[in-house]
């Protein structure tokens, strides 16, 4: 990833490195042939080179907006009001054994 | 004409005077199904005919009891396959989905069997609704019924196709980005996406959480404003969802804009518009004014920075909210593995298409450290100033039209191999997402090669009943127009 800062913002050229790539793929629990890796390198490089428009807009002093609306946290008080649906739930497990889900051991 | 070629609410009226029965209804849906979706591909799953015959006979009988009084009782819907559904396979057109069988439905999908629907099946999509064209969805590409050559439109595709070869009366759609108001113009069908929280997003699987909305599919203004009357709620189980005064949309069904005013956007009609489509767009302008609306050209701001603030926002929640699909508690596993990690990451990457590992990958890394503040939250910001732009707008208008789309409906296959292309096609559709505006799509005339344009309105949050008004009182000069593989 190579970035030229000048003043506030970024010009393009947008290069993904492999370690860039790598680096995503462990954020997005990915795992990418050396074909897809190759793509996924010029894919996101033109997206970014794209995305880099919004560095001509002057955002100084504006707040983020995550929600259009103001949101604010809803709480309940904390009653159980779903009965107990283990076992429809399970029935969608890939693996199940005694009413748990089954994964591959996590720690020898 | 099969009764799927009646209006929702015409059929409804027919099903309550006992002219005819539910089951007559599900079974012309059915009809339709077996007659085109070999070649349209709508759905990826239809009920059983004797699960629909059961529920058609349940609501009959509360038809008859007065359980089920509204319009849509008794009528047959599909739903878009992103909406869970207790007992019924949603895959989102995913692999990764490809066994999942929902344990609850989703909230404005129990909302419509409250009102009587009779569910006739799951339609097809981009897989987890990311694309414009329908081609991503791991269960093939649904086909435009005008033009078996050309796209339906997506990622609504599957809903607003099969309502336009009448594989059903109605249908759900979800709109993040256009979603539902690009295929509706595409298909010559109508839809509403309507203002952020007013339908509940529980139990629709989550792709982009701050911009998705479910709305309806249908074939009038009609149908659309009795459908959301209909799925929208307040819904504690959706902490975003909004508690609206007035949820009464089928009143705003007036011919009546006198006065009306109406603002048409310089950017949305500059270049990249097709020439076929601006000039069907301004036809339809000129029956507003001729009904009296008050229409005047103006500049909205910030137009070119809407896609990419977009796709970073959208990206980023698609990213965190796919986590969720690993291969433990349902959905597809991988054979073979080693370990933990291991089995996470070849589930996934074989689970997901490469649209959808293509968002994951940009927006795991406009997240990541170091470009958290450049790309996201440069992003929000963004957005805010958009928003900014369409208030200001507002102040000045009540409705804003714009296209749809800046072409109808391309060739299969020619959107995928250019992302960025694909990704501009959205244009119009997208700050309305961004902004929590409610718009719609009406179709407004063909082009030359016989494919349906759409002209969309936008309303300020919270005002549907404006752009129902319009779009409705426009609807009044122009037949519906069924293509002729339904007739």
């Amino acid at each position: 990833m190579n970035f030229f800062k000048q003043g506030d913002f970024y010009i393009m050229a947008n290069i993904i490195s492999d370690e860039t790539i790598e680096y995503v793929g462990i954020l997005a629990k990915l795992e990418l042939s050396e074909d897809e890796k190759e793509q996924a390198k010029k894919d996101m490089g033109s997206m970014l080179d794209y995305i880099d428009k919004l560095g001509e807009l002057d955002t100084s002093g504006v707040e983020p907006m995550s929600h259009v609306f103001p949101v604010n946290n809803i709480f309940r008080e904390d009653v159980v009001t779903n009965g107990d649906d283990s076992r429809n739930i399970l029935s969608n497990a890939p693996e199940e054994k005694d009413g748990s889900f089954v994964v591959p051991k996590t720690f020898d | 004409m099969s009764l799927m070629g009646l209006t929702a609410v015409e059929l409804g009226k027919k099903i309550k005077s006992k002219e005819v029965s539910v089951n007559e209804a599900a079974e012309a849906a059915l009809d339709g199904i077996k007659n085109v979706d070999g070649t349209i591909n709508s759905y990826v799953t239809v009920l059983s005919e004797e699960d629909i015959k059961k529920r058609a006979e349940e609501v009959q009988k509360g038809i008859e009891k007065g359980v089920y009084t509204g319009p849509l009782a008794g009528v047959p819907v599909a739903i878009k396959d992103n909406m869970c559904t207790e007992g019924i396979l949603t895959t989102c057109s995913s692999k990764i989905l490809g066994n999942f069988v929902p344990t609850y439905t989703a909230e404005a999908v129990v909302n419509l069997i409250k009102a009587g629907a009779v569910i006739i099946g799951k339609t097809n999509m981009d897989e987890f609704a990311m694309g414009s064209t329908t081609e991503t969805s791991y269960y093939g590409a649904t086909k435009n019924p005008w033009n078996t050559e050309h796209v339906p439109g997506g990622s609504s595709g599957g809903s607003c196709a099969a309502v336009a070869a009448e594989e059903c009366s109605y249908a759900l759609g979800s709109d993040t980005g256009g979603s539902i108001r690009q295929p509706s113009s595409f298909c010559g069908v109508t839809g509403i996406k309507p203002t952020y929280g007013t339908v509940s997003r529980y139990g629709l699987i989550a792709y982009g959480s701050s911009l998705d909305q479910i709305g309806p599919v249908a074939k009038d203004v009609t149908d659309c404003a009795a459908i959301l009357e209909a799925i929208a709620s307040y819904d504690p189980k959706d902490s975003t969802s909004v508690k609206r005064e007035d949820y009464n949309f089928t009143s705003a069904l007036k011919d009546n804009i006198k006065g009306m005013r109406i603002g048409l956007p310089k950017e949305y009609f500059g270049e990249g518009l097709d020439e076929e489509v601006k000039a069907a767009i301004f036809k339809a302008v000129d029956v507003l004014k001729q009904k009296g609306a008050e229409v005047s050209e103006f500049s909205l701001g910030l137009v070119e920075y809407a896609i990419p603030a977009y796709y970073v926002i959208a990206s980023a929640e698609a990213s965190s909210n796919l986590a969720r699909f690993d291969g433990v508690k349902y959905g597809y596993r991988c054979d073979n593995y080693n370990g933990l990690h291991n089995m996470l990451k070849k589930t996934r990457s074989e689970g997901f298409g490469a649209e959808v590992k293509r968002r994951i990958m940009l927006g795991s890394f406009v997240l990541s450290s170091g470009y958290y503040d450049a790309y996201y939250i440069k992003a929000l910001r963004t957005k805010a100033l958009i928003k900014q732009e369409f208030d200001k707008a507002f102040e000045n208008y009540d409705v804003i039209i714009a296209p749809a789309s800046p072409s109808t409906a391309p060739k299969l296959g020619d959107s995928l191999s250019d992302p960025i292309k694909m990704y501009l096609g959205d244009i119009y559709t997208i700050s309305a997402n961004l902004a929590g505006l409610p718009g719609i799509t009406v179709p407004c005339g063909t082009d030359s090669k016989g494919l349906p344009i759409g002209l969309q309105m936008l309303g300020n949050c919270f005002e549907e009943k404006k752009i129902i008004q319009t779009a409705y009182a426009y609807e009044q000069s122009r037949e519906y127009v069924h293509c002729s593989i339904c007739k």
